[in-house]
């Protein structure tokens, strides 16, 4: 599903990727640690493309995100090509970035109706039952700030499962949330795994990734220092920096 | 409203009285208030108010336009596209508006006696004579507008810039457009920034509008000094253009805040009640004021 091969990104002088090579397959639930700074957000935002990349490819489904190749080449997409595959690809934010100005229900619609053009009438039907879903089919008409954090971030899951993607990414989705509102976001995503869908995801959830990943990868200074399965990773790693990483955050 | 009326009521009596005890003079006082009343309704002063609020209403809808292009133009990482809103907004803002109106009312007719619309360096469609086309009023609202452009542009690229960046990206990462996410999401967010000081400045137009004067419109303005000049009752007919500016002033005070209103949803959590909501509130707890002291009446629990 996501093939990332030497992937590079620098912010001005500052190295943050230095050759990510990394594979996803279709319904895998990839989990990715790592210390702050150490590359982990920025390449999630490479994969639908709010960041450019450098050097390297990296392909979802099989296309290039935001490029094509001509020749031996790669240009850019049109913004409106790049809209078209960013619409695939469902994101959820640290900060969950909803709308303040539309309804829950409008900040679901919003992508269906305004982006796939779909008629309002059928995507309120379904914005209903992503809410359902997510726990929050009392919140329709709720604006953003008068949810909790853990109610906003579930909006935005289903504000993003809205799209039908096939891919979703979630960058940090508990790490703004209180210690007792980050149980109800990971039950969603844990649900979400279970049906099969892919997702990478972000998180300094160690217990989350043990137990909904069926990769772990974990990341340092713009590399992959160490991946694998989640058990095998997360108790016997085997490289000096993610054990003193581990040994810092359980 | 019915306040505003009585309040300009109020000033209009205490300065009569005032300027019975302090002149003298006259029966009805120096300022004539007689002659006020009399020229406050008559068709000419109506019709300059017509040409006042119309070329308001052209000036600040072509403004704030040209304003949200030129905010969206500006923040463009073309430098082209921004250079040239930043070249705009440099020659408009920095020019006297009453130098721009007299540019577009005598420079036009001087530099170009005909003005054509059809390819670009090429034959002409139609060809119409300047002075016919360019007539004082249209001069007028185009360099009102022109003008106006250029600080709404500020405005506006302020409102946009105000807006966290997170909201483009969540857009985005939904599949919106760079347009689609300006007009859906951003603009919207950025309006609770721009409505204060775009009321302030159709505020601020609304009496700009009084500078046509000096290119031959008749605005409310000239309307009062072509009685004046006849009749040389000068403060009176003076007294009745500001009642006029000052009452429609009060109408865009008023609309001003429900506008304001409408674009903070969402943004706290409760809007705050209007005064009229807060007036009918403090009426209500006079009536219902308890009759026994407070301590003797049983604590109940406010109901959802």
């Amino acid at each position: 599903m996501v093939e990332a091969r030497g992937v590079h990104k620098a912010f001005g002088r500052l190295e943050v990727l230095k050759g990510i090579d990394l594979t996803v397959h279709r319904g895998e639930v990839l989990c990715l640690i790592g210390p702050s700074g150490s590359g982990k957000s920025t390449f999630l935002r490479c994969i639908n493309h709010l960041e450019k990349i450098d050097g390297g490819e990296l392909s979802v489904d099989g296309e290039f995100v935001g490029y094509r190749r001509g020749g031996d080449r790669l240009y850019e997409l049109k913004d409106k090509e790049v809209c078209a595959k960013r619409a695939e690809i469902g994101m959820v934010f640290q900060r969950f970035n909803l709308f303040p100005h539309l309804s829950v229900l409008d900040n679901i619609t919003s992508g269906p109706v305004w982006v796939k053009k779909a008629s309002p009438g059928p995507s309120k039907e379904r914005a209903r039952q992503l809410l359902d879903r997510v726990g929050l089919a009392d919140k329709v008409d709720a604006y953003p700030n008068q949810l909790s954090g853990g109610q906003q971030q579930r909006v935005a899951i289903a504000r993003a499962l809205a799209m039908d993607p096939k891919l979703m990414l979630f960058d940090e989705p508990t790490s703004a949330l209180d210690p007792e509102l980050v149980g109800d976001v990971l039950d969603v995503m844990r649900s979400l795994a279970d049906e099969g869908m892919t997702m990478i995801v972000v998180t300094h959830e160690i217990g989350f990734a043990r137990e909904v990943g069926d990769t772990v990868v974990f990341m340092d200074g713009g590399v992959v220092v160490e991946q694998g399965d989640p058990v095998e990773v997360l108790t016997r790693p085997q490289h000096e920096r993610t054990r003193s990483f581990l040994a810092k955050v359980l | 409203m019915g306040g505003v009326i009585l309040l300009l009521l109020a000033m209009a009596v205490n300065t009569v009285v005032f300027s019975y005890r302090v002149r003298g003079g006259t029966r009805e006082g120096r300022f004539q208030w007689g002659v006020v009343g009399h020229y406050l309704l008559t068709a000419p002063i109506l019709h300059g108010i017509v040409i006042t609020l119309e070329l308001t209403v052209i000036a600040m809808i072509a403004g704030i336009t040209i304003g949200v292009v030129l905010a969206v133009l500006r923040l463009s990482p073309n430098p082209l596209l921004s250079g040239s809103a930043w070249l705009y907004i440099w020659f408009f803002r920095g020019t006297p508006v009453l130098v721009q109106l007299f540019f577009w009312y005598d420079g036009i007719a001087y530099l170009y006696q005909d003005l054509g619309l059809g390819i670009p360096f090429g034959t002409a469609l139609v060809t119409f004579n300047s002075n016919t086309l360019i007539t004082a009023f249209v001069a007028g609202a185009l360099g009102l507008s022109f003008n106006e452009g250029a600080y709404m542009a500020e405005i506006v690229r302020a409102g946009i810039i105000s807006v966290d960046e997170g909201q483009t990206e969540a857009a985005q990462s939904i599949g919106m457009g760079k347009l689609q996410t300006m007009r859906r999401v951003v603009l919207p967010q950025a309006m609770r920034i721009i409505i204060p000081p775009t009321g302030n400045e159709t505020i601020s137009m609304l009496k700009t509008t009084s500078l046509v004067s000096t290119i031959a419109v008749t605005d409310l303005f000239q309307a009062s000094q072509n009685i004046a000049t006849t009749t040389y009752e000068v403060v009176p007919l003076l007294i009745v253009a500001s009642l006029w500016y000052l009452f429609f002033t009060s109408i865009l005070t008023v609309g001003q805040y429900y506008i304001e209103r409408y674009y903070a949803r969402g943004a706290s959590r409760a809007l705050p009640p209007t005064p009229f909501q807060r007036l009918r509130q403090s009426l209500r707890h006079e009536r219902e004021r308890p009759v026994a002291p407070l301590a003797e009446v049983p604590w109940v629990a406010p109901h959802e």
